[in-house]
C-alpha cells in the first residue's frame, strides 16, 4: 500500500527538481496526446522546444523569446514577492492594460513633440498606471478586509471595458478612417521602446532583467525580503517580528502592479504599438504560471518565462507545420501546470511503500 | 546525452523531408483570429481554404495557424510562414493590418491578402465583401415579420463595417414598417457565445422579436431558441442547425471563389495588388435558404430584393437618405460612394442612440 509522509522539512533537492520532471512529464504525456491526435510524437515535441533554438529559422525565433518572455517575467517578478507574503494579486492583467493606457495617454499627448524626455515620462506613467490599480484592491483589503483575489480579478474586466472605450474613443487614431485603436507608436520615434527590433531587444527586455536582480537582492539581502518571506511563511512570527501587515500588503499589491503597469507600457510602445481592443491577450494570467513554475524564485522565474515563451512560439510554429489545433497546445501548456502542482506534493511529502495490515 | 543526439538526427531526417517535397507545390498561409470550429467567421475562411485544396489538389499545401491574438503574435505567425516557404498569405482579420504590411516589407517576394483593412502595397492586397446588401434582405425580412416592431441588433464593435449594417438593415426594415425600432446592444467582441447569449436575452426581455447578430457565435440562436417566438439570422455561416425557426435566414461569407481565383493568380505568376469590395452579385455574400417560418410572399419579395441587388439594378443605400442629426446625406435617386461606405461613422435617420466612442 502506497502511503504519503509528511516531510520534516521540505525537501530541497525535491524543490529544485520538480520543475524538471514535470517538463519531463509534459514531453511525454504531451507526446502520447500527439500521438493520439495522429501526429508524430517526436516531431512535434522537437517542433516545440527545438525549432525555435536551434532549428532552420533560430535567427528569427531567438529574439521573439525576448520579447514574448519579457512581460512574463516582469509581472511574474512582481507577483511573485506577494505570492510569498501570501498576498493574492490575480489582476496583473488589469493593471497591465492600465499601465499601457496611462503610459501610451502620455506618449500620445506629446504627439508629434520629439523631445528625449517623452519615452521617460511614458515609463513613469506606465508604472503610475498599474500601481494606481493595484492600489485598489490594496487599500481596500487593509481599510475593510476585503479579498484582493475577487477584487483584483474583477477589476481585469473593469480594465478591458476602460481599454475597449479608449480605443474606440479618447485615444483612437483621428487618421485612422474611424477604426478602432490608437496611432501606432512604433511611427514615433520619442515614444517607442524598441531598441533594437531585429534583435527583439526594448527596454521591457532590460528591464525585466533588471527586477529579476533586484528581486534577487531585496529577497535575499535586504530586511523587507525578509519580512515578505517569513509573513508567507509564518504569520504570527511575522508579527512579533514587528512586521505591519498593512505596510506589507500595500508594498505588495503596489509593486506587483507597478511591474505589470510597466509590462503594458513596454509592449504597448514596443511591439505591439497601438492601443487597441483587444491589445491584452492574458500575459497578467499567465504570469501566475511562470510565478509558481519558477518556485517564486527571482531566477526561476527568468527560466520560466522562457519556457513558457518557447512553448507558445513553438505551439505556434506546431500548429502551422504539423496542423496540430491551437486546443492540443492549450492543453500542453496546461499540462505544464498541472504537472508542477502535482508532483509539488513530492516536496513536502514522502511516498512510501507499507505492507498491507490485516485489519 | 543519447537524447539529445536522437532529436537531432530526426530532426535533420525530417527537416530534409518536408524541405524536397514543397519545392513544386504553391504553399499557402492562412492566419485565422479564432478557432476553426468557431461556426461563424473563422469557420467559413477555412472551409474556403478547404474548397482551395480541394479545387488545385497536389498542387497546393496549406498550413494554418488558429486563434492567433491581433498584434505582434500575429506578426510572428505570418513571419514563421513566410520563412518556410508561403508563397501566399491570407490574414483574416481586420486587426492584423499593421502587421501584415510590416511583415510584408520584410517578404517582398511573398503575396499576402489581407481581409477587411484598407492599407496596400506592392504585395498586399485587400479584400472584403459588401456584407451590407445581405443586411438590406435581412432588414427587408425583419420589419415584415416583426409583431412587437422592436429588431434586437447585437453589434461587435462600432466600426464603419458594424454600422454600415445596422443601417442598411434599418433603412429597409423601416421600408417595409414605418413603426419599426431597433434597439443595439453593443458586446464589444466578435466571438464570445457567454456575452452574446446576455446580449440576446437582454433584447429579447425588452420585447424584440427579431435579433440580428453581428457577432460569430450561434450563442444569440440558442437564446432565441429557448425564449420562442423569436426568429433570427444566420452570421458568416448558414448557422443551419437552428432553421426553421428561430434562424430563418442567413448571411453567408463565400470567399472560395476569390480564394481559389488569387491561388490560381499566383500559381500563373498574374498575381498582383488589388482592393477588392465584391457582394452578392459576384458571390462573396450568399443568403441562406429562408426558411418555411417565413410565409411564401415575404420570401418571395425578399428573393426579388436579393435579385436586384444582385443583378446592379438597386443598391442599399440609395437616396433619399438622411443622417441621423436630420441633415441631408444622400438627394433622391442618389447612390452612396464607396469612400463614404468604407469610412461610415453615422447612423442615418430614425436609429434611436448614440453610436459609443
Amino acid at each position: 500500500m502506497i502511503v504519503l509522509e509528511r516531510r520534516p522539512q521540505p525537501s530541497r533537492n525535491w524543490a529544485l527538481a520538480t520543475p524538471l520532471v514535470a517538463v519531463l512529464a509534459t514531453m511525454v504525456f504531451g507526446g502520447l496526446l500527439f500521438a493520439v491526435l495522429g501526429k508524430n510524437p517526436v516531431e512535434a515535441i522537437r517542433t516545440i522546444f527545438w525549432d525555435p533554438l536551434f532549428g532552420e529559422f533560430a535567427f528569427y525565433y531567438r529574439p521573439q523569446l525576448l520579447v514574448k518572455g519579457a512581460p512574463l517575467v516582469l509581472i511574474a517578478i512582481g507577483l511573485s514577492l506577494g505570492f510569498k507574503a501570501g498576498v493574492w494579486n490575480i489582476g496583473a492583467e488589469g493593471q497591465y492594460i492600465m499601465g499601457a493606457l496611462a503610459g501610451a495617454g502620455v506618449g500620445l499627448a506629446f504627439y508629434p513633440l520629439d523631445a528625449w524626455y517623452v519615452f521617460p515620462l511614458m515609463v513613469i506613467g506606465g508604472a503610475l498606471g498599474g500601481w494606481a490599480w493595484a492600489m485598489i484592491p490594496a487599500i481596500l483589503k487593509v481599510r475593510f478586509g476585503t479579498n484582493e483575489i475577487l477584487v483584483s480579478l474583477m477589476l481585469v474586466y473593469v480594465a478591458e471595458q476602460l481599454l475597449a472605450s479608449m480605443s474606440l474613443g479618447l485615444m483612437r487614431n483621428p487618421e485612422g478612417h474611424g477604426f478602432p485603436g490608437s496611432r501606432n507608436l512604433n511611427d514615433y520615434a520619442a515614444a517607442t521602446s524598441w531598441i533594437n527590433q531585429n534583435a527583439g531587444l526594448h527596454w521591457g527586455v532590460a528591464a525585466a532583467l533588471i527586477a529579476v536582480i533586484f528581486a534577487y537582492v531585496l529577497l535575499n539581502r535586504h530586511m523587507l525580503g525578509f519580512h515578505i518571506r517569513l509573513t508567507g511563511e509564518a504569520p504570527r512570527a511575522a508579527r512579533f517580528a514587528g512586521v505591519n501587515p498593512a505596510r506589507l500588503i500595500l508594498f505588495c499589491l503596489g509593486i506587483s502592479g507597478a511591474l505589470a503597469g510597466l509590462a503594458g507600457l513596454f509592449e504597448v510602445a514596443g511591439p505591439a504599438g497601438q492601443v487597441s481592443i483587444d491589445f491584452n491577450i492574458g500575459y497578467g494570467f499567465t504570469a501566475i504560471i511562470v510565478a509558481f513554475l519558477g518556485r517564486l524564485h527571482p531566477l526561476g522565474i527568468l527560466l520560466a518565462g522562457g519556457l513558457m515563451a518557447l512553448t507558445y512560439i513553438g505551439g505556434e510554429i506546431a500548429q502551422s507545420q504539423l496542423g496540430l489545433p491551437a486546443a492540443a497546445i492549450q492543453v500542453f501548456q496546461g499540462m505544464l501546470l498541472f504537472f508542477l502542482l502535482a508532483l509539488d506534493l513530492l516536496t513536502h511529502f514522502r511516498i512510501r511503500l507499507r505492507k498491507r495490515e490485516v485489519a | 546525452m543519447k537524447l539529445t543526439a536522437l532529436f537531432a538526427s530526426a530532426a535533420m531526417v525530417l527537416g530534409l523531408a518536408t524541405g524536397a517535397v514543397a519545392q513544386d507545390k504553391t504553399k499557402i498561409g492562412f492566419v485565422y483570429v479564432g478557432p476553426v470550429g468557431d461556426g461563424g467567421w473563422t469557420y467559413e475562411h477555412d472551409q474556403a481554404r478547404q474548397a482551395v485544396v480541394a479545387e488545385f489538389g497536389d498542387k497546393v499545401e496549406t498550413v494554418f495557424v488558429e486563434s492567433v491574438p491581433e498584434g505582434p503574435d500575429s506578426e510572428r505567425v505570418m513571419t514563421q510562414m513566410a520563412l518556410n516557404g508561403a508563397d501566399l498569405i491570407f490574414t483574416t482579420s481586420f486587426g492584423y493590418m499593421d502587421s501584415t504590411i510590416n511583415v510584408a516589407k520584410k517578404f517582398p517576394n511573398v503575396k499576402f491578402e489581407h481581409a477587411t483593412g484598407y492599407k496596400t502595397a506592392p504585395n498586399v492586397s485587400v479584400y472584403s465583401a459588401r456584407f451590407y446588401e445581405g443586411r438590406a434582405v435581412q432588414g427587408h425580412i425583419a420589419g415584415r415579420m416583426t409583431k412587437s416592431n422592436i429588431v434586437g441588433y447585437i453589434g461587435s464593435y462600432p466600426i464603419p463595417e458594424v454600422i454600415r449594417g445596422i443601417n442598411s438593415a434599418y433603412i429597409h426594415a423601416k421600408k417595409v414598417n414605418p413603426d419599426v425600432q431597433f434597439k443595439i446592444v453593443w458586446a464589444y467582441t466578435w466571438f464570445d457565445p457567454a456575452k452574446e447569449a446576455d446580449a440576446a436575452k437582454v433584447l429579447i426581455e425588452q420585447g424584440a422579436d427579431v435579433i440580428l447578430q453581428h457577432t460569430d457565435s450561434t450563442a444569440p440562436q440558442a437564446a432565441a431558441k429557448a425564449a420562442g417566438n423569436v426568429i433570427t439570422f444566420g452570421q458568416a455561416s448558414d448557422m443551419s442547425e437552428y432553421a426553421p425557426s428561430p434562424r430563418v435566414s442567413s448571411i453567408i461569407d463565400n470567399w472560395a471563389p476569390y480564394y481559389i481565383a488569387r491561388t490560381q493568380a499566383v500559381m500563373d505568376g498574374t498575381w498582383e495588388s488589388v482592393n477588392t469590395w465584391d457582394g452578392i452579385g459576384a458571390g462573396m455574400v450568399g443568403i441562406g435558404e429562408i426558411s418555411d417560418a417565413v410565409p411564401a410572399e415575404i420570401k418571395a419579395e425578399a428573393l426579388a430584393l436579393k435579385d436586384s441587388i444582385a443583378a446592379g439594378d438597386y443598391h442599399p443605400f440609395t437616396g433619399p437618405i438622411r443622417k441621423q442629426d436630420g441633415s441631408a446625406w444622400l438627394a433622391e435617386g442618389e447612390v452612396a460612394d464607396d469612400g463614404t461606405l468604407a469610412g461610415m461613422n453615422f447612423y442615418v435617420e430614425g436609429i434611436e442612440g448614440d453610436i459609443p466612442n
